[in-house]
């Protein structure tokens, strides 16, 4: 039900997800925030039960701080951030798994460059220019295959963006009024819009 | 769906006189929807062994990882390298281990040995080795695939020639076949070293 995809640009990445908390009948909320910031380079947007995605995401995050703060500081690249989101996701598959499906995006200063990885519940794990996860991929994808090509920049990564948000609205069932926006490149993970402030109690 | 039917594959290795190949398809999806179309699941463990992964994809980077730390622990304890008879049975049993909970992989392993002969095995999820001196297949594609290899395959046919079976057997599987696709690359291992190729099939 959730909708997450990115777009990978020349200098970052484009992580953008909906704000509805939901389940059966009933909207809890409509201003949730689905894409947690895992580094000052990175972020993690993730689709699932909000159990398994407030549990996940807070759990990766506070475990690559641990690791910064235990290696004097040293940042993991977004490859091996994906590697080990991945990792975790393999371990606790056949244990207790977590639902959640995500997209990583990171930028690495040591190359210029933006990441992105797609990564499903089962803890598969691809590097991608853009991807979608759950139903949105039906929709979206075609058109990101069709308008996406090396060497964009931020505002034509932005376009396709929207055009994507666009046609959910027009054709996905679903009810989806609000999506966050946020962008990681060299000045870090910047929420650039939002349809409801996830600050708003 | 078979759980081993979810992301799609087709490995093919084949044996020629004093080389071997092991090609792949380089698709990676989620049931009917494709992901990315760089995922490789043939992996090399050294220059003289290959080893093919096909499966759920969670599995194969796992076995990755995994066979990867098995071969650095042999190594550095016996001080010298695997030979593939030897990395063929450290994988059946790592995936015997896992007998009541398996890893959803069926592998194959391409190699060549001390003299520099080719050997081929390849395995079920829980490790059932089957040894051949002509070809191994594993996939979502195995019976277009048996019926290409066995008519294509030739005995002792040097490594261009080779390349050109392996090839064609394996487009022409992967054609057939929904869930598997979508690029292909294909190693020929000879003493001599390890030629990689990228071929050029339909995109759908």
């Amino acid at each position: 039900m959730d909708t997450v995809f990115g777009v990978e640009y020349e200098g970052g990445v484009i992580l953008a997800a909906d704000q509805s908390n939901a389940r059966s009948i009933l909207t809890y909320q409509s201003n949730l925030d689905k894409i947690t910031k895992l580094s000052p380079s990175s972020a993690l947007a993730v689709s699932g039960p909000n159990a398994d995605l407030v549990n996940f995401s807070e759990y990766i995050s506070k475990n690559l701080a641990i690791y910064q703060l235990s290696n004097d500081g040293l940042q993991l690249s977004t490859h091996a951030q994906a590697n080990y989101c991945r990792g975790e996701l393999a371990t606790a598959l056949r244990k207790g798994p977590y639902q959640v499906n995500c997209l990583l995006g990171g930028y690495d200063a040591s190359s210029g460059k933006g990441s992105l990885y797609w990564m499903d519940y089962f803890a598969a794990l691809s590097k991608v220019n853009y991807g979608c996860q759950g139903y949105a991929s039906s929709f979206c994808l075609s058109i990101m295959d069709r308008d996406w090509k090396e060497g964009l920049d931020q505002d034509q990564a932005v376009a396709i963006v929207d055009k994507c948000i666009k046609e959910l609205s027009l054709r996905f069932l679903m009810n989806q009024p609000n999506f966050i926006i946020k962008v990681i490149d060299k000045d870090g993970v910047k929420t650039l819009k939002f349809g409801s402030d996830p600050a708003d109690t | 769906m078979s759980i081993l039917e979810y992301n799609g594959a087709a490995i093919i290795a084949m044996a020629g006189k004093d080389c071997v190949g092991i090609a792949c398809d380089t698709r990676l999806g989620a049931q009917a929807q494709t992901v990315a179309c760089d995922f490789r699941k043939v992996f090399k463990m050294s220059d003289k062994i290959f080893v093919g992964l096909a499966g759920l994809a969670t599995d194969v980077l796992t076995m990755q990882n995994l066979l990867k730390f098995r071969q650095n622990l042999y190594e550095l304890r016996e001080d010298r390298e695997l030979t593939p008879k030897v990395f063929s049975n450290v994988l059946s049993n790592l995936l015997y281990e896992k007998r009541f909970g398996p890893y959803f992989i069926e592998p194959v392993v391409a190699g060549l040995d001390e003299n520099n002969q080719p050997f081929l095995s390849g395995m079920d999820l829980i490790g059932a080795p089957v040894y051949t001196d002509d070809f191994v297949v594993t996939g979502t594609a195995t019976a277009n695939m048996y019926g290409m290899c066995e008519t294509l395959y030739k005995k002792d046919m040097e490594p261009d020639q080779l390349f050109e079976t392996l090839s064609q057997a394996l487009l022409a599987s992967l054609d057939r076949d929904a869930l598997s696709g979508w690029g292909a690359t294909v190693h020929i291992i000879t003493k001599d070293g390890v030629t990689s190729r990228e071929l050029k099939g339909r995109m759908d």
